[in-house]
């Protein structure tokens, strides 16, 4: 029962797929191919990602990640987070599972929210390709635009869940 | 695939140092990335059928309409659109380009490129399991409105 609660969602999604093949088969068709493409995506990205977060888990102390990116590390922790998230290429699902690690391991909710906020909009081997096809005025406006907005939500969100409690204990449990 | 092949170098180069210094707390981290990997399985199966689904019935040529006229009804859709959608970077901004060739409005191209990278309806159930649904939630509405935001600053900026 539980088994097929966790899998609600994909057992959905798979009813509507085959309603769209009965109804138009090329929809259906074009449904699979593109449903393939993206499992690819995902298997050769999430893999190396857990196993590595797998390596920080027992090989790095809480307190280096504490000192780094918690709740003390001020300007430091913010120039850090914008530091690893703008350096990483990859889609933004790929940080989540590293952002958790980081919120489990002492970062504060701030950084972490900075960090996934420059992994979604400003990495820089995006930046190259926007550059690439929009120009540099146009990339580097909104990369100007963009990075404070994605600091000072990063403070509202923590200010905002604190009141809530922390990220942590609202952080649904279930296995 | 250049960033798999280096990630998968990395991983692989990081697992063999860990392996040679300590087998007990290799193991132990691959149990730990085994069983994350798991527990998000079923969500992450559900999330590339909602992509798939979106992107069959809802083509990213099929938008171009909603992009020259700024209005509410046209700025709330491409909002909207680029909250829904998942397009790689590689598509996006190619995609841009041309709309603004065309004619497009800056501040709706901006909108919707930045609704793209900050807004992930489609990746929401992933985000959900991972911080919970306050963060969830909270995250993506704030990115919408920076979105709007960062787009109606850069019309007046770059007009």
């Amino acid at each position: 029962m539980t088994t097929l609660k966790r899998y609600r969602l994909f057992i959905a999604v798979l009813v509507i797929t085959f309603l769209l093949t009965l109804k138009d088969i090329s929809l259906g068709y074009q449904t699979l191919r593109v449903s393939g493409q993206y499992l690819l995506d995902m298997l050769t990205i999430l893999p190396p990602i857990f196993i590595l977060i797998g390596l920080l888990d027992v090989w790095v102390p809480k307190k280096i990640v504490e000192d780094n990116v918690g709740d003390q590390s001020g300007i430091k922790g913010i120039l850090i987070s914008i530091f690893v998230g703008s350096a990483a290429a990859g889609p933004l699902y790929a940080a989540f599972p590293v952002a958790e690690a980081m919120l489990r391991k002492g970062g504060s909710l701030a950084n972490v929210v900075i960090f996934l906020g420059t992994w979604a909009a400003i990495k820089i081997p995006m930046i190259m390709m926007e550059v690439k096809y929009l120009g540099w005025t146009f990339s580097l406006t909104r990369l100007a635009l963009t990075l404070p907005v994605i600091i000072l939500s990063g403070f509202m969100m923590q200010n905002l869940l604190k009141s809530k409690g922390d990220a942590n204990s609202t952080r649904k449990v279930d296995s | 695939m250049t960033f798999s092949i280096i990630l998968f170098s990395i991983t692989g180069l990081l697992l063999l140092l860990s392996f040679l210094k300590s087998k007990e707390k290799t193991k132990k981290a691959l149990t730990i990335a085994l069983k994350s990997f798991l527990n998000i399985l079923p969500v992450m199966l559900g999330v590339i059928g909602l992509i798939s689904l979106s992107l069959t019935l809802l083509p990213p040529s099929s938008i171009v309409k909603f992009f020259g006229q700024i209005n509410l009804i046209n700025t709330l859709t491409v909002a909207g659109i680029g909250s829904i959608m998942l397009i790689p970077g590689l598509i996006a901004f190619p995609l841009a380009a041309a709309l603004l060739e065309q004619g497009a409005a800056l501040p709706l191209v901006v909108i919707f490129i930045t609704t793209l990278m900050m807004v992930g309806i489609m990746t929401l159930p992933m985000e959900i399991k991972f911080f919970g649904r306050n963060f969830a939630l909270m995250r993506n509405i704030i990115g919408l409105a920076a979105a709007l935001i960062v787009g109606v600053v850069m019309g007046v900026i770059l007009a």
